[in-house]
């Protein structure tokens, strides 16, 4: 590029025959301002980018931040004895037998009375609208407390509560009195009561963790639903696909990058790797479907079978992307290596492994990233799921109990029809992203770190 | 090479526990997302209440669930499928022909199918003839059979708002679409007359005839869920959208609901067969895995029992009408009756 502003105010003093760069010709011009366009094509461009990412972040968390908060109550629950343990004999057998209706009337009976004695008081409101109030799972987790540890039964202990997802909504602006009034599900007094009971402080917004560690829950409960099978399916996919895609990625990268002669059939090969990594996710699935569920007789909704998919869908993403750090590795190492009488596999795995490695690492985390967000192939192999239980940890056959997984959790959320899904489907999208951004920054560091330069 | 060691150890475990793990310990469920929240409400409170793990449950379809199911005896096919639509004589004969001979048919309460659209907008009282009228290709005019021109509403019947015709209507692959056509197209059309009009025209099938729909932009299918249907009539003020009962009670906030032929649906009008469009709300369970399976026959009558889709019970609540005749499939259930075979 030719600079011409400032000694261009002397320009006209010098006898010019033919022209001169400091003259600006016609022609000059030209090709300046085509150059200062071809300059704005790329900033508009990284712009626009920009922009598309901006607008995406915002409005994801915009819809999703108040996933993270929860209108929790807490307040006194006498467990009645005669209502959770009849025999009287504290026996954890007989307990079971009293189902989480029983619980739920004890919960909303010391609600209704705690709200008495605090004197708390909404004109025209029934018993019924107030124990309507409290989550549809609050009488299973007192259930599990109270079967947990009997020495409870005959006790007043505090609990904290999740109000139902309509009251959550009326503080996160989402419920109105106006909507209210037209809906089936709340009441205007349950709202008036709700800001009464915030006043007392009985009621508050806290931040919600049990939206990162419980389990999904049903329609009737929004409030209670969470992402914890889903975060374990996830990392149980990635670790397993991690642990198979390795080994095979780099075993086949390096006989195809050193060993392989060059060949007809060693071309098919190449051009079918690169056609693989163009192949639709959704045929791996039922690719999976057929041979791992159908044939090997392996459980559907497994992390293991999930994972097994993955790895047919990014080996070749990763094999692509190895052998691209194999061939970075300069030929002069390899010449040297074999000069000092190393044999080829000692060339490979003492000096151009190691330094292929970050590159290797960082591909092959890129593709775990992208498989991470995958639901197309998991459809198929019954992981889109609505699963309560967590695996068990992966020693006691954890891989083979069924999972969910983070994006198949943003589909099936999005698909319900209370409005409260709508904000976890957003937060769960959060957390898939910070999932990500880990992963990918992972990435990076390895590639810092052990990078080399010649 | 300490990597590759321990590669080895990870692979000679995952294969130990994928031996290690035969038989299966939760109940697997598949089939219509119609039944997919009422199945999640009772799997959930399944697990609270008893001993046995929470089954999981997949949606994917009425028809992908029966197929499954069909496919074989044995722990890596499902117990059971859900099914917003009764078995057919295909899937029957598949199931048969692949050992799966004894299955059983549980109708455990009918989902109302109601017509709404935005709350701000004007009220619709509908008659089936006025939605066969607006939205099917051709209708009768002067006792002939044209094309449909009808713009607005007020064009069909003078009595309805004069707003722009614009109907969301489930994709073919819905089991919705089926009772769509089947009590309200269908009906709407004889009740017009168009029926007689395409017989009189020599029709080999009047009713196919009938079920056409206009290709003019003015009947949409909607292939996804219902929240793509609620989506469009959010972004489409003048759109009416076609919901499940239970997924219009839970948006009261944005939709309003039209009346058919005078009544409004609601759980009760349904239940007294006075609202005309419902359809019955199935699962099939391999009788095979009865016994076999841990907690199967325990969570189908838990399913039935009247403290889940009795008329008080949860499933209620999120909008099932409770089927009239629940002793008698509670009692099937107990006997562990097969259905009889499709024909």
């Amino acid at each position: 590029m030719t600079d011409i502003s400032p000694t261009s105010a002397e320009a006209p003093k010098r006898p010019q025959a033919h022209g001169s760069l400091l003259t600006a010709t016609p022609l000059m011009k030209r090709r300046n301002a085509a150059e200062t366009r071809f300059h704005a094509y790329g900033i508009a461009a990284i712009v626009v980018a920009l922009l598309t990412l901006a607008i995406m972040l915002f409005t994801i968390i915009r819809d999703g931040h108040s996933a993270f908060y929860q209108a929790t109550m807490t307040f006194p629950v006498t467990i009645d004895a005669a209502v959770v343990d009849k025999t009287g004999t504290r026996d954890v057998a007989e307990m079971t037998k009293v189902t989480t209706i029983g619980y739920a009337r004890i919960l909303g009976e010391s609600l209704v009375k705690h709200l008495a004695d605090e004197g708390l008081v909404v004109e025209g409101m029934t018993d019924k609208e107030i124990t309507d109030m409290i989550s549809k799972d609050a009488p299973a987790r007192l259930r599990d407390r109270v079967l947990a540890d009997t020495s409870l039964v005959g006790q007043t202990v505090t609990v904290d509560v999740f109000t139902g997802g309509r009251v959550d909504g009326y503080f996160k602006g989402r419920v109105t009195r106006e909507i209210a009034e037209r809906d089936s599900n709340v009441t205007v007094t349950q709202l008036d009561m709700a800001d009464l009971m915030e006043e007392a402080g009985i009621l508050s917004s806290q931040f919600n963790w049990s939206f990162i560690t419980a389990p999904d829950a049903s329609d009737l409960r929004p409030e209670a639903a969470g992402l914890g099978v889903a975060l374990l399916g996830t990392l149980y996919m990635m670790l397993l696909t991690f642990i198979f895609t390795l080994p095979i990625g780099v075993a086949a990268s390096i006989y195809l990058e050193e060993f392989a002669p060059k060949n007809r059939l060693t071309d098919l090969i190449e051009v079918n790797i690169s056609n693989l990594a163009a192949v639709p996710s959704i045929v791996y699935g039922i690719l999976g479907l057929a041979i791992f569920i159908n044939f090997a007789g392996l459980p559907s909704s497994a992390p293991l079978v999930g994972a097994l998919v993955l790895t047919l869908m990014t080996l070749p993403t990763i094999i692509i992307a190895t052998r691209a750090a194999i061939r970075a590795v300069p030929p002069s190492i390899r010449d040297a290596a074999l000069g000092v009488g190393a044999s080829k596999m000692q060339t490979v795995v003492h000096h151009v492994l190691p330094l292929a490695a970050p590159g290797i690492l960082t591909g092959t985390i890129l593709g775990l990233a992208s498989a991470a967000g995958e639901t197309g192939p998991l459809l198929l192999i019954g992981m889109v799921a609505f699963v309560t239980n967590y695996p068990a940890s992966p020693l006691d056959g954890g891989f083979l109990d069924p999972a969910s997984a983070l994006p198949v959790q943003v589909y099936s959320w999005a698909s319900r029809s209370d409005p409260a899904f709508i904000e976890r489907s957003s937060g769960a999208i959060i957390v898939l992203l910070i999932f990500l951004f880990f992963m990918n920054a992972l990435a990076i560091v390895l590639r810092r770190r052990f990078e080399r330069r010649w | 090479m300490s990597y590759m060691k321990m590669t080895a150890s990870v692979l000679a475990i995952a294969a130990l526990s994928a031996t290690a793990a035969s038989a299966r310990d939760q109940v697997q469920v598949s089939g219509s997302s119609t039944v997919l929240p009422y199945s999640t409400i009772v799997a959930e409170a399944f697990g609270e209440n008893f001993e046995f793990p929470t089954p999981v449950v997949e949606g994917g379809g009425s028809g992908a669930g029966r197929k499954k199911l069909c496919e074989g005896v044995g722990a890596n096919t499902v117990d059971i499928a859900n099914s917003s639509s009764r078995m057919t004589k295909g899937d029957y004969d598949l199931c048969v022909s692949n050992g799966v001979t004894e299955v059983m048919e549980v109708r455990f309460g009918y989902d109302g199918i109601v017509f709404a659209s935005d709350i701000n907008g004007p009220e619709f009282a509908f008659t089936q003839a006025d939605i066969h009228a607006a939205l099917a290709a051709k209708v009768v005019v002067d006792g002939a059979l044209v094309d449909n021109t009808a713009t607005t509403w007020a064009d069909v019947n003078p009595e309805l708002p004069a707003q722009e015709i614009m109907v969301f209507v489930p994709g073919t692959k819905h089991g919705t679409r089926e009772v769509f056509d089947e009590k309200v197209i269908i009906l709407g059309c004889e009740e017009n007359g168009t029926m007689a009009a395409h017989e009189a025209a020599g029709a080999e099938d009047a009713e196919a005839s009938c079920m056409e729909l206009r290709t003019d932009g003015r009947s949409i299918d909607i292939d996804g869920d219902y929240t793509e249907t609620l989506a469009r009539v959010d972004a489409n003020k003048n759109g009416i959208g076609v919901f499940g009962l239970s997924f219009y009670q839970n948006n009261t906030d944005k939709l309003q609901v039209a009346t058919m032929g005078g009544v409004v649906p609601t759980t009760e009008s349904i239940a007294a067969g006075d609202y005309p469009v419902s359809r019955p709300l199935f699962f099939y369970v391999k009788k095979a895995h009865l016994g076999v399976i841990p907690g199967l026959k325990e969570y189908v009558s838990f399913f039935v029992s009247d403290d889940m889709a009795g008329p008080d019970g949860p499933l209620a609540a999120y909008g099932l009408v409770s089927d009239p005749e629940l002793a008698a499939t509670q009692a099937m259930v107990e006997a562990e009756t097969p259905m009889e075979a499709v024909q």
